[in-house]
């Protein structure tokens, strides 16, 4: 699936109000490990049909690194009906991610 | 089947990539985490001979990119076991299981944590061990920095440009970083230094509001007020599950010299995880290219 940039004005409808889990990579350009992640997320968003893959740069957001009380990226947070199911601190690996994502 | 199976894609690791598939041999690297291992969290290498300036996750890439490109083959897996008491051996993964005829073990180092009370509770919202990562989500706000070395050092210098002001936490009253660091410290009015005293507890509320110090000569405990708590002590090894396999030294480095080889035929080390004085990018290199000729050269 198409990744999603998620903004301050898109959050609503694409992250809080999708019909399927919504996987979200916090990170930053000046951040090393995210830049190792960042592939690992877009390999799984081209595997995965059941949950949306989307990124928020929190340079530009910070909003919504705030609102969702992001203090270290890279971050991964699964939201699923707006709620937030949980969230891991720091670069793993593909498989870990697929871990992650299980409901 | 595999000529040269490789374990760990930091520095060392993939140098020996690099080496071995360039030399005609299929080679391939199995890493448990990220690749670039700790190189990634360094923003700027400045002294790697021949290039000014590199970043750590931009020189990875590169590294990666040069492996692959030569036909080593990266696998994102953690091994798990391996038995090498044959000329073809096995190493066993938390995915499956590979055969090669010769071993690089380059696992490098992993952080080591304080362990103390509210480190784990607020790891992600407050503590961190990543300066450059993370940084900028304390801007004008109190952070501390607990360490004494280079990274620790670092950190703070790097901190100070973001943060009101920051404590650096040390259990003796001289650093072991480099003396430029510690100079440059100096002529940093946001810096405060907070000597010979050791972390007792992280606290907070839903964050980190608090770090309380001990200072060791008088006893007397101490609480700063930060909103974040870097954490830079060090690294250890992680090569437990080698522990029966190869020789280890009491802190659990492989025993090997400067030619690489282990007391087990086949198997090579490389990088930090080998025991020796120096660990830096350009003696892993170093270590990474060596083990890949030694290797080549048992296979013939």
């Amino acid at each position: 699936m198409e990744i999603v940039n998620l903004t301050a004005e898109n959050f609503e409808e694409e992250a809080k109000n999708s019909n399927k889990p919504v996987l979200i990579d916090f990170w930053a350009a000046w951040c090393g490990p995210c830049q190792m992640l960042s592939p690992m997320v877009d390999e799984v968003a081209k595997e995965v049909e059941n949950v949306k893959v989307c990124k928020v740069n929190v340079d530009e957001q910070p909003e919504l690194a705030e609102e969702y009380a992001v203090m270290s990226i890279p971050m991964l947070v699964l939201m699923d009906k707006g709620e937030v199911v949980k969230k891991s601190v720091g670069a793993i690996p593909k498989s870990e991610i697929l871990e992650f994502i299980k409901m | 089947m595999y000529d040269i199976i490789i374990i760990g894609a930091g520095p060392a690791g993939l140098t020996s990539a690099i080496y071995a598939a360039r030399g005609g041999k299929s080679v391939l690297v199995l890493e448990a985490n990220m690749a670039g291992g700790q190189i990634v969290n360094t923003p700027m290498i400045e002294n790697y001979p021949g290039i000014f300036e590199i970043k750590g996750f931009e020189y990875t890439m590169n590294l990666v990119k040069q492996a692959t490109d030569k036909g080593a083959v990266i696998k994102y897996e953690t091994v798990t076991k391996m038995d090498v008491s044959d000329s073809e051996k096995i190493v066993y993964t938390n995915a499956g299981e590979y055969k090669s005829n010769a071993i690089i073990v380059a696992t490098g180092l992993k952080r080591r944590k304080l362990e103390i009370e509210g480190e784990e509770e607020y790891s992600g919202k407050g503590v961190s061990y990543c300066a450059t990562c993370d940084g900028a989500f304390y801007r004008n706000k109190d952070v501390a920095v607990i360490g004494g070395g280079n990274t620790a050092l670092e950190d703070a210098l790097f901190l100070s440009e973001y943060c009101n002001k920051v404590y650096i936490i040390h259990r003796r009253d001289t650093f072991r970083g480099e003396k430029e660091y510690a100079d440059r410290i100096k002529n940093k009015d946001n810096i405060s230094l907070v000597l010979n005293s050791e972390p007792v507890k992280i606290t907070g509320e839903d964050t980190v509001t608090a770090i309380e110090v001990n200072n060791k000569e008088t006893d007397e405990s101490v609480i700063l007020e930060v909103s974040g708590v870097f954490i830079a002590v060090g690294q250890i090894p992680s090569n437990g599950i080698f522990d029966k396999v190869l020789d280890l030294d009491e802190q659990g480095y492989i025993n090997a010299g400067e030619d690489c080889y282990t007391d087990k035929a086949g198997v090579f080390v490389a990088g930090d995880c080998r025991k020796k004085k120096i660990r830096q990018l350009a003696t892993a290199v170093g270590d990474g290219a060596v083990a890949a000729l030694a290797a080549m050269e048992y296979l013939l």
